[in-house]
């Protein structure tokens, strides 16, 4: 099921799934991930599943390229069943004027009213095909085919924590301040990185179904009060 | 028993605590952290007598103002570090690879790091900290590690673990070696870029920009030009990756990188030459070498041979 494995620098493998961005190949990565994971082998001090890609991080005293190769490549996944444990995660967000910072520029690029934007980008079930660059960030997908625009020329130095976004064909969280060129049309007060909680720290997992609804303002600070 | 306990009195520049980071987190976009010089990190835990994975204060450029302010406290710092110590009111010049003890009002005036950026500061015993996921090293942008994932700020206490108040005397002959070349290896996207800006990567030289911290190390030099897409698709990062954004300028990924990118890898340092690349100073101009990845197997096992040859020796 992998394409390819290459060598990243002297201590990762490049596991190459393929070009395609869609849930049949990040099945494949995430079923990896997870197989390797529970194997515990020796030496992999990292594993980073993306849409296809998985780099696995190692410790170059115990491990090196080649061997590990053989050992991934050795490695047999059945392609059936390939989904078990969905969660479905309801987030709330809130697209008062404070918080759409991009509405205008989705507006005037896409040609739709900031009613309609709102209405498509509400109306989708998300699937999250993975988590990171900041800790608990969701990559999600696929955002409504009319809704989709590139990201900011510019990108911003800070976009403030709990900001949602869209760019291409997805969607994600800022779960921390960030530097980020998503186009940001709201956001949530639900916390989605607990440092606390170490066992489970992030609220979405990949694989994961996610469903935003709306919230008015009054709501929004109320549940922002609560965390 | 006595409690042993500092007050900062200046934080210094991105002080925080750091050990040897953690593992296994990426895919919940969790960095590495931890020492961004290992190698110094491990002589300084060795020389105040400590186990390898004991926090120390990492420090960049100007380290801390430091008083003992209850008690004894046994330390050393590595580096290439101008510091000195008040002791009874005296003021001398510290050594680097040299253990000192100091008692109640004695200070540490961590003045500046020599042509380098990080210098550690560890103490017998270790810090009196709560790990966060299996380790004390710190990462301020997810609020994560030792000190609620915060910078050490002024004012702030540190409580010190016993370490029966004894003297360590300890010390290493150690200089900080620099290299003519940082080495890399040919990165996944290799073939994005221009014949003639890979000639230039390796032959000319970098300066490193401002903007570097332990994030990553942003250069400037010849514009690598891109041949094919300035975006990937997003996919996960390690440190020492080299990434080329649509700008050109190169980006080096270091210990506390963001876990996914989407700009096209060039090249990728190779982990023996991490610690020396983080130690290059801002407005200092590196180069590049392009090895193959058995040489840098080679190197690797020759550098640990040398760290723990070092390590040995104290």
């Amino acid at each position: 099921m992998i394409k390819n494995i290459s060598n990243l620098g002297d201590a990762a493998l490049y596991c190459d799934f393929g070009n395609d961005v869609d849930k049949k190949t990040n099945f494949k990565v995430i079923k990896y991930f997870e197989n390797i994971k529970k194997q515990n082998i020796e030496g992999i001090t990292n594993l980073t599943p993306s849409y296809n890609k998985l780099i696995i991080s190692f410790d170059l005293n115990v491990v090196n390229f080649t061997e590990l190769k053989k050992k991934i490549e050795d490695i047999k996944i059945s392609e059936n069943n390939i989904w078990q444990k969905q969660k479905i995660i309801k987030i709330p967000i809130c697209c008062d004027d404070e918080f759409t910072l991009d509405i205008e520029r989705l507006s005037s690029k896409l040609n739709l009213t900031k009613k309609e934007i709102l209405e498509k980008y509400f109306n989708k079930e998300y699937f999250c095909y993975m988590t990171g660059f900041i800790a608990g960030m969701p990559f999600l997908g696929d955002i409504d085919k009319k809704i989709r625009l590139e990201r900011l020329e510019t990108p911003r130095v800070k976009v403030p924590k709990g900001a949602v976004g869209i760019t291409e064909q997805f969607a994600n969280i800022y779960t921390f301040e960030s530097p980020g060129g998503w186009n940001i049309l709201g956001s949530t007060p639900t916390k989605i990185f607990d440092q606390s909680n170490e066992k489970q720290p992030t609220l979405i997992c990949p694989g994961d179904k996610v469903l935003f609804y709306e919230i008015n303002k009054k709501e929004y600070f109320k549940i922002n009060a609560n965390k | 028993m006595q409690i042993n306990k500092i007050i900062v009195l200046r934080e210094g520049v991105n002080s925080t605590f750091q050990d040897l980071g953690r593992d296994n987190l990426y895919h919940i976009g969790l960095p590495f952290s931890g020492a961004m010089d290992k190698r110094n990190y491990l002589i300084a835990n060795k020389l105040v007598g400590n186990k390898y994975n004991e926090a120390v204060i990492e420090f960049a450029y100007q380290g801390p103002l430091i008083k003992i302010e209850n008690g004894n406290i046994n330390f050393a710092i590595t580096g290439n570090i101008k510091f000195s110590i008040k002791k009874n009111g005296k003021l001398i010049n510290g050594d680097c690879y040299k253990t000192y003890y100091l008692s109640k009002n004695d200070e540490i005036d961590i003045i500046s790091t020599n042509n380098s950026v990080y210098g550690y500061f560890a103490v017998s015993g270790g810090f009196e900290l709560k790990k966060n996921f299996g380790s004390f090293s710190t990462t301020v942008r997810a609020n994560v590690g030792a000190n609620d994932g915060n910078k050490i700020s002024k004012n702030e206490n540190f409580f010190i673990k016993d370490f029966e108040n004894k003297y360590i005397n300890k010390s290493l002959k150690y200089i900080n070696s620099k290299i003519e070349y940082i080495r890399i290896l040919k990165g996944t996207n290799f073939d994005y870029f221009l014949e003639k800006s890979i000639k230039e990567l390796t032959s000319k030289e970098f300066l490193v920009s401002k903007l570097s911290d332990r994030m990553g190390m942003r250069l400037q030099g010849p514009k690598i030009q891109n041949l094919k897409e300035t975006n990937i698709r997003s996919e996960g990062l390690i440190k020492g990756a080299i990434q080329i954004p649509a700008d050109g300028n190169p980006i080096i990924m270091l210990s506390d990188h963001g876990t996914i990118g989407g700009y096209p890898k060039i090249g990728v340092v190779i982990s023996t030459d991490y610690d020396r690349l983080v130690q290059t100073p801002s407005g200092k101009k590196i180069k590049f070498k392009l090895i193959e990845l058995k040489e840098a197997e080679k190197l690797y096992k020759l550098y640990q041979m040398e760290t723990e040859n070092l390590l040995s020796q104290i």
